[in-house]
């Protein structure tokens, strides 16, 4: 089992590395002692008997990851997935083993998190975008961006309680791709809002990928697993089962052989982009046809990673 | 490969306090966040930070000014009354809602590492907003009845507010730890507020406890920062519009003994409180 699976493993250091993680582990308690009688009772008995069960969710995990790098973390429910990037975000600690990690680390752990339904879309901006790191000038400089993203510029000011959850989640999103981290952490958060705007995310995402961005993502969606990262790392009850290329570790989920998944998967993405193509063509002859200039909509499989400036305005 | 690498860190490793300071837009935020939420769907806002002590004054005015005829005992009473009303809601206030804060925030301390100590400390600054509307309706009281204070007991207002805010703010942080991992701490919060109010000078004077108690129960009353609270307030707002000092007006030797020993002791509470809570922060999320 190699270690990394990227193209220039010989050229990186240590000075290249974006998080550390050794030897971590982590018990949970199962069973909570909510009110001080049961604990009073327990330390009166001399502490005998199980006032908590235990329970292992991360076992030993070791893992590098170097500046730039797009990891895939794979796994079945409860496997220890979010835990891990919890011990990486700094949410919390391991009981034993060491995390280190860049300075900046922003969680798209879950979008909305600090999201209060009683503020309004722009007070939610500003309140979200401080809470990812950002600062008043940031935000400032960004906030239009990030209304324009979320194409949700009209309800700006109303309540976020009165929004659909679709548009709620949309707000959210923009606000967590416009932060500038050193390294993105990803739970399971790209099957936001509709599929134009799912689309629209998980270009936004390749495209800070292109920009070198380092990415961990949590996803229970394979196909797109492929299409954003290069490696992949699986758990199993809290163990590392395998590292190495994202083809490898999708074929280690679904029981197949390595390169049957990779030349399926990029049979999908060619007949993918082929439909793209297609689809664009037509909509160029439509334009066309009524006089319109063409202006296609940016798509990173077919265009190319925009520069800095457009690409907040895409 | 166990070489230590410089650029790293380990994630969520915060400075405490200090951190806090640095992270003063976010704080802004959050309180500006609490302010609204409180007051969301109110006709009125921020007006109901006058209009609840304004009541509760009354309340106690009457109860315990005319029925019990405590405004006979005491000049200006209601000036005396009010003085330490105040100073028992900013306690109440901080206290009771940092005290709540780590749990009522647990939703997002769980999937998001932010200072943790933003929480309390925004409850503080919330609890001055509505202490502020207090004070001016105090003042207004003081000027209506002849105040002429001096600087000294300026001073003393301003020692007392500082010492209720330390006090009340260590106090929190040490209960929203409790919090976390037994929610009976709630129940004793609100006990401990409720009994706070008779265990200071607010509603009858200091010498009742000295002269019909222990002298040891005494010393430990006036070991209390909110009952030495209470009387720097007494001393700055109320003292000032009396006529004729007599010798029981304050505890003696409250600016030179027990001001002094009380700091210290709310500093000590701070001090714990922040000590508790920045060792078991990082055990937080996964508890709530
Ligand atoms: N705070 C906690 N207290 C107790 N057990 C916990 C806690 N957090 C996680 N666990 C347990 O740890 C295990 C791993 O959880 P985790 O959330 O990391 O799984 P996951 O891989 O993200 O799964 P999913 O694919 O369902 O998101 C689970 O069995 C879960 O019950
Ligand atoms: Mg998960």
């Amino acid at each position: 089992m190699s270690s990394t699976a990227s193209k220039n493993v010989k050229e990186r250091t240590d000075q290249d590395l974006a998080i550390r993680v050794q030897n971590m582990s982590k018990e949970f308690v199962l069973r909570h002692t909510r009110s001080m009688k049961e604990a009073f009772v327990w330390l009166v008995k001399g502490r005998k008997g199980d006032l908590t069960a235990k329970f292992k969710a991360l076992n030993d995990v070791s893992f590098d990851i170097y500046d730039g790098e797009t990891v895939a973390l794979l796994g079945f429910n409860g496997s220890g997935k979010s835990t891990s990037l919890k011990m990486i975000s700094g949410v919390m600690n391991p009981d034993s083993g060491t995390v280190l990690t860049r300075e900046k680390v922003a969680g798209l752990i879950e979008v909305g998190a600090g999201f209060h339904p009683d503020l309004t879309g722009r007070d939610n901006v500003y309140l979200n975008g401080a809470i990812l790191g950002m600062t008043k000038a940031e935000i400032d400089e960004k906030f239009d961006d990030i209304v324009a993203f979320s194409e949700i510029a009209e309800f700006i000011d109303t309540e976020v309680k009165f929004y659909s959850s679709g548009m709620y989640l949309r707000l959210a999103f923009s606000v967590a791709v416009h932060t500038d981290p050193e390294v993105f952490l990803v739970d399971e958060i790209l099957s936001v809002g509709d599929e134009p705007f799912q689309k629209k995310c998980i270009g936004r995402i390749k495209d800070l990928v292109r920009r070198g961005k380092t990415l961990v993502v949590v996803s229970h969606d394979l196909g797109l697993v492929m299409d954003i990262c290069e490696r992949g790392i699986v758990m199993d009850h809290g163990n590392k089962v395998y590292d190495g290329s994202v083809f490898g570790a999708v074929a280690h989920m679904r029981h197949q052989d390595p390169e049957e998944v990779e030349r399926e998967h990029r049979e999908n993405l060619a007949r993918a982009i082929e439909d793209k193509k297609r689809h664009r063509e037509r909509e160029k002859a439509e334009a066309l046809e009524r006089g319109e200039e063409f202006k296609p909509q940016y798509d990173p499989d077919l265009d190319g990673p925009l520069s800095e400036e457009d690409a907040t305005s895409a | 490969m166990n070489a230590p690498v410089s650029h790293l860190r380990p994630p969520g490793q915060d400075r405490g306090l200090r951190d806090v300071l640095a992270n003063r837009f976010l704080l802004k935020l959050i309180v500006d966040k609490e302010i609204q939420i409180r007051y969301r769907g109110t006709v009125l806002g921020l007006l109901w930070s006058y209009l609840k002590p304004g009541v509760q004054f009354l309340v106690f005015y009457i109860a315990m000014g005319v029925f019990l005829e405590l405004n006979r005992g005491i000049e200006n009473f209601a000036v005396y009354l009010f003085s330490g009303i105040v100073v028992m809601n900013l306690f109440g206030e901080v206290f009771g809602n940092a005290s709540r804060s780590v749990v009522a925030n647990g939703g997002l301390l769980k999937k998001i590492y932010l200072p943790r100590q933003l929480f309390p400390v925004s409850n503080l600054l919330v609890a001055f907003v509505h202490f502020v509307p207090q004070l001016a309706i105090l003042l207004i009281a003081c000027f209506i009845t002849g105040w002429r204070p001096d600087l000294k007991q300026l001073l003393a207002v301003i020692v007392g507010t500082l010492i209720v805010a330390v006090f009340s703010l260590g106090l929190g942080m040490l209960f929203a730890t409790f919090n976390v991992f037994f929610r009976d701490a709630e129940n004793i919060v609100d006990l401990i507020v409720m009994v706070a109010t008779w265990a200071s000078p607010v509603l009858y004077m200091w010498i009742m406890v000295r002269d019909k108690l222990w002298e040891w129960v005494y010393f430990v009353y006036m070991l209390n920062p909110l009952t030495v609270a209470v009387e720097l307030f007494h001393y700055g707002f109320w003292f000032p519009t009396t006529d004729m000092p007599q010798i029981w007006h304050v505890p003696p030797h409250l600016l030179t003994w027990w001001t002094p020993l009380t700091i210290v002791v709310s500093a000590l509470i701070f001090f714990i409180g922040d000590r508790l809570f920045r060792a078991q922060e990082g055990n937080f999320a996964q508890e709530l």
